[in-house]
């Protein structure tokens, strides 16, 4: 389809080899497997791929068309058109990883600018080029606090306010590691303890404690006194942030935080069903060895003139292979980049107002929905733009009935939380207008009246 | 020529994007959480466009020429792929939704599943890894936990080929594993005699990438594959190099038990400058059961007048989740458009014209480079990048030279068990009239090693910024912009 040799061309080039037909080409390929033929359906032209596509994409119902009050790690947030028409320059998409940087400097400096975007939101000193997602750099802030202590400290306490797929994932990558033992707070416990309850769980052996903020049931916490506690014990500290949040909240590097994670999904990344998103990663100088992923640095040419090159590769897999700090190669360059055009577009005064929207929005919401009879919004706590919400009914089932009346309602918290039975957890952004939050407010009475 | 960062061209007061003003009453946010200082630029929308801009032209990018680089298959990006990628019903679909209201993109994935496993004759497949590196650590958390199933404990050592990506090692100690190197012989291949003496009942595995990164079929792979097997040990496929194998062979009927995919080298999705890649792993029916979860299923089949229902399924024995929900989606999108316009005979045709292509190229060149294997390649070569008689020239210097002539370089020094390596791998998108100019251009770059040196070894003298000072960035670690604002 996108081969451009003529016939005669090809004759040309298998004469210039030396042999009479392409197949010859494949005498290695043991006979009894070669050329086996493959049952999948014949290709098809441009044009009938295309109405294919749209009628895969038209058998899912999508968020503008049903007002999406669902978040839970992946929220429903506009992204300004200039972000998608500067993504779909075929210099930035079509480039490979930047290991040439006389003719990469493009996205070097972008990832330069990436690093330090997210190093000035987080307040941390240094940011890697970018993980997988929100989850697996939760994941390597695990790694790397291993390795920090060479293996001494086997245990992590992980807070089971954290997203739950993180601490999935968290426990899937450190699996490898025999002699480690996660540790997860709350079990036993509420869901909603606070926590202070993993303060008794730190000790010498704790080479990491993980906490988000806001929390994934919403909660804001000040973690000042868990931080202390987890430095006093020699521990590190990773927080797992919501981007947007640090438009409004105090960022974890006031807090002496030592890691700061998150996914980036909330700076300019469609929902897109699940990704590609982003994770960043962000640490202080002392740590940077032993930080995982690409890292960009500033230096000169032959000439003076400032460039950028990837820098400290010693720790990378291409140099150091099974010494490695990860095996991580590919990461999200070009959704570092949507997010790195993004954070300029809003700026100072932009990321401010979309933080501010969010939380007010969300806090109307909630008042709103506590006047419900049979409705409770639980928690005492400061919240951003998500909340529980305790309903009269199952949410799984009131979920199917918002549906109906073109509602994506919230997170069913039962999935993961089985004490937690009737909580929704409702996320609103800027994109929920007040009609239709009023709106949302109405069909959660007429659900829950049925 | 320097473009400056957005800090620098930050200006206080400049507004790049309004939001509505609120349209509820405002809530105080509690004081101990207020966010004193926010230290992020300020620009104007059109700021940021020509600064963007300017950034993107300083990149060389396949939309611009020949990008020959080894092992990464670095092939045309279809533009119909970004549009289906973007159709509306993708991008706005929340992954929590209910299942019932994203089947269409459910039974993409079902399908994209199904189609690779008939591509590469695995049982079965998972789409969740982001990127090839993970889709190796699914594979030896695999092997492990196959063994582990069976009580197999002393399985401690995976064996590796010198030949392999540095991302097969780390992989491999990620996960706890001893690794253990595995030379090449004469021709390239596993040198069978050394893989012989090496397996026993400690053997936990054995990654092999096939074709090899010398670009060469290992002319042994079945009983390379046999001898490992007989050991009681898995053999894991890296599938980096699966371009060269489209519809000539198939890993699984090969004897692989585990191989994963770069959808962003074989399938055509982009690079991205780094990303987003994604790394389905395909696995022989015995392994099944330990995939990641979740994988697509059909949780209702279909009858005469309804569709089949797809959703979630959670393998009987599975390694865990590696990654948020389910896979790179957009990317999955792109990969699926892709093999859907190509079917059997177009994937089959794209084997045999990166192979030409590599093997014309090669013709062309090998009067002038050293070829340390002669043997017919597959999709990529490896040739010498230095020459007997002018020993200060290296692969780095040649490297840099071809960008002079607009070229990407090639992939160098690597593989590691080729002197001076430079790795070549044009793909099929490429025209002979492309290969005949790269090609020129080698040929003149060792004619120039021995007349001007100095040419290459202060090369490249044409691009937006020479050589640079690798040495000061990791001594100084400059990693963050100068903010004016802070001095």
């Amino acid at each position: 389809m996108y081969i451009p040799h003529t016939e005669a061309e090809t004759s040309e080039m298998l004469k210039s080899i030396g042999v009479k037909q392409i197949s010859d080409l494949f005498n290695d390929v043991p006979l009894k497997h070669r050329f086996s033929r493959l049952a999948i359906p014949p290709g098809v032209t441009e044009m009938e791929v295309l109405e294919e596509l749209k009628e895969y994409a038209a058998a899912n119902e999508q968020a503008g068309e049903l007002a999406c009050f669902l978040g839970a790690g992946v929220y429903n947030h506009y992204v300004p058109a200039a972000v998608d028409s500067l993504l779909r320059r075929g210099e930035f998409y079509t480039a490979y990883t930047p290991y040439q940087p006389e003719i990469s400097q493009g996205t070097l400096q972008a990832i330069f600018e990436f690093q330090t975007l997210i190093a000035n939101l987080t307040g941390m000193e240094v940011t890697n080029a970018s993980h997988y997602d929100g989850a697996t750099a939760t994941a390597e802030a695990g790694v790397m606090a291993y390795h920090h202590f060479r293996g001494k400290r086997p245990k992590i306490v992980l807070s089971s306010a954290v997203h739950p797929q993180y601490r999935e994932v968290l426990c899937s990558y450190l699996c490898g590691y025999e002699d480690i033992h996660i540790e997860t707070a709350g079990k036993g416990e509420s869901a909603l303890s606070h926590p202070d309850n993993l303060l008794k769980l730190i000790d010498q052996e704790t080479a990491l404690v993980v906490v988000q903020y806001p929390d994934f049931l919403g909660r804001i916490f000040d973690f000042r006194n868990l931080v202390k506690t987890a430095h006093e014990q020699g521990a590190l500290v990773a927080v797992v942030v919501n981007p947007i949040a640090l438009g409004l909240l105090t960022p974890p590097g006031e807090i002496d935080a030592d890691i700061v994670v998150g996914e980036g999904q909330p700076l300019g990344i469609p929902m897109s069903f699940g990704g590609p998103y982003l994770g960043f990663f962000a640490t202080r100088k002392e740590y940077v060895r032993k930080m995982s992923g690409r890292l960009v640095g500033e230096t000169t040419d032959a000439q003076g003139r400032r460039g950028y090159v990837l820098t400290l590769t010693a720790r990378e897999q291409h140099i150091r292979r099974e010494k490695a700090t990860s095996n991580i190669c590919s990461n999200q360059g070009l959704i570092a980049l949507a997010t790195t055009i993004h954070m300029s577009l809003l700026g100072k005064n932009g990321l401010k107002q979309v933080a501010g929207l969010c939380y007010h929005k969300a806090h109307y919401a909630a008042k709103e929905i506590a006047k419900l009879p049979g409705f409770e919004v639980i928690g005492a706590e400061p919240f951003f733009n998500e909340f529980m919400v305790k309903c009269p009914k199952d949410v799984a089932t009131l979920n199917y009935d918002l549906l109906d009346l073109g509602f994506l309602g919230g997170y069913d918290l039962r999935k993961e939380y089985p004490e937690l039975k009737n909580h929704m957890l409702v996320a609103v952004t800027e994109m929920n207008s007040r009609e239709e939050i009023d709106d949302f407010v109405q069909a959660l009475k007429e659900v829950s009246d049925d | 020529m320097t473009e400056p960062t957005i800090y620098e061209l930050s200006s206080p007061g400049r507004i790049g994007f309004r939001y509505p003003a609120p349209d509820v009453p405002e809530s105080a946010l509690p004081k101990e959480f207020m966010r004193q200082d926010l230290p992020m630029p300020e620009l104007a929308e059109v700021d940021v466009i020509r600064h963007f801009t300017h950034l993107s032209t300083l990149n060389y990018n396949i939309d611009k020429g020949l990008y020959p680089l080894g092992s990464c298959t670095m092939k045309y990006n279809p533009k119909i792929n970004e549009a289906t990628a973007r159709l509306p019903g993708f991008t706005f679909t929340h992954p929590l939704q209910p299942i019932e209201t994203v089947q269409g993109n459910l039974a993409l994935m079902y399908n994209l599943q199904e189609q690779l496993k008939e591509i590469s004759g695995f049982a079965a497949v998972t789409l969740q890894p982001s990127a090839g590196a993970q889709g190796e650590l699914v594979g030896v958390m695999i092997i492990r936990a196959y063994h582990r199933s069976r009580s197999d404990t002393k399985r401690t050592r995976i064996l590796i080929p010198d030949s392999a990506h540095g991302t097969n090692p780390a992989t491999s100690s990620m996960t706890g594993f001893e690794v253990v190197h595995v030379p090449s012989d004469a021709r390239g291949n596993v040198d069978l005699d050394v893989l012989k003496s090496l397996v026993d009942d400690t053997v936990a595995g054995l990654m092999l990438t096939n074709p090899n990164t010398l670009g060469l079929f290992d002319e042994n792979v079945i009983e390379v594959i046999e001898i490992v097997h007989k050991a009681g040990g898995l053999v894991y496929g890296d599938g980096a190099n699966l371009n060269a194998l489209l519809g000539i062979a198939r890993p699984g009927d090969l004897g692989f038990d585990i191989m994963h995919f770069n959808l962003h080298k074989t399938f055509s999705t982009p690079h991205g400058g780094g990303g987003p890649g994604s790394g389905p792993v395909g696995v022989c029916a015995k392994l099944a059961d330990f995939l990641p979860s979740p994988i697509i299923g059909i949780i209702e089949p279909a009858t005469e007048e309804i569709a089949p229902l797809y959703g979630f399924v959670t393998p009987a024995k599975t390694i865990g989740r590696v990654k948020s929900f389910y896979g790179q989606f957009g990317v999955l999108v792109r990969a699926y458009t892709y093999i859907r316009m190509h079917g059997p005979e177009g994937l089959r045709k794209i084997a045999e014209y990166a192979v030409l292509n590599a093997n014309y190229l090669l013709s062309r060149v090998r009067e002038y480079y050293h070829l340390p294997y002669e043997r017919t390649c597959m999709h990529e070569f490896v040739v010498e990048g230095n020459w007997p008689d002018v020993p200060d020239i290296h692969a780095l210097d040649d490297a840099k030279r071809l960008m002079d002539y607009n070229f990407h370089p090639p992939t160098n020094y690597f593989p590691l068990i080729v002197h001076e390596a430079l790795m070549i791998e044009p793909t099929e998108s490429e025209s002979k009239q492309t290969l005949d100019a790269f090609a020129d251009a080698l040929v003149k770059i060792a004619e120039e090693a021995r007349v001007s040196p100095e040419l290459l070894r202060e090369a490249p003298h044409n691009t937006p910024i020479s050589r640079l000072d690798e040495v000061k960035a990791a001594k100084d670690l400059v990693l963050c912009c100068w903010i004016p604002d802070q001095e």
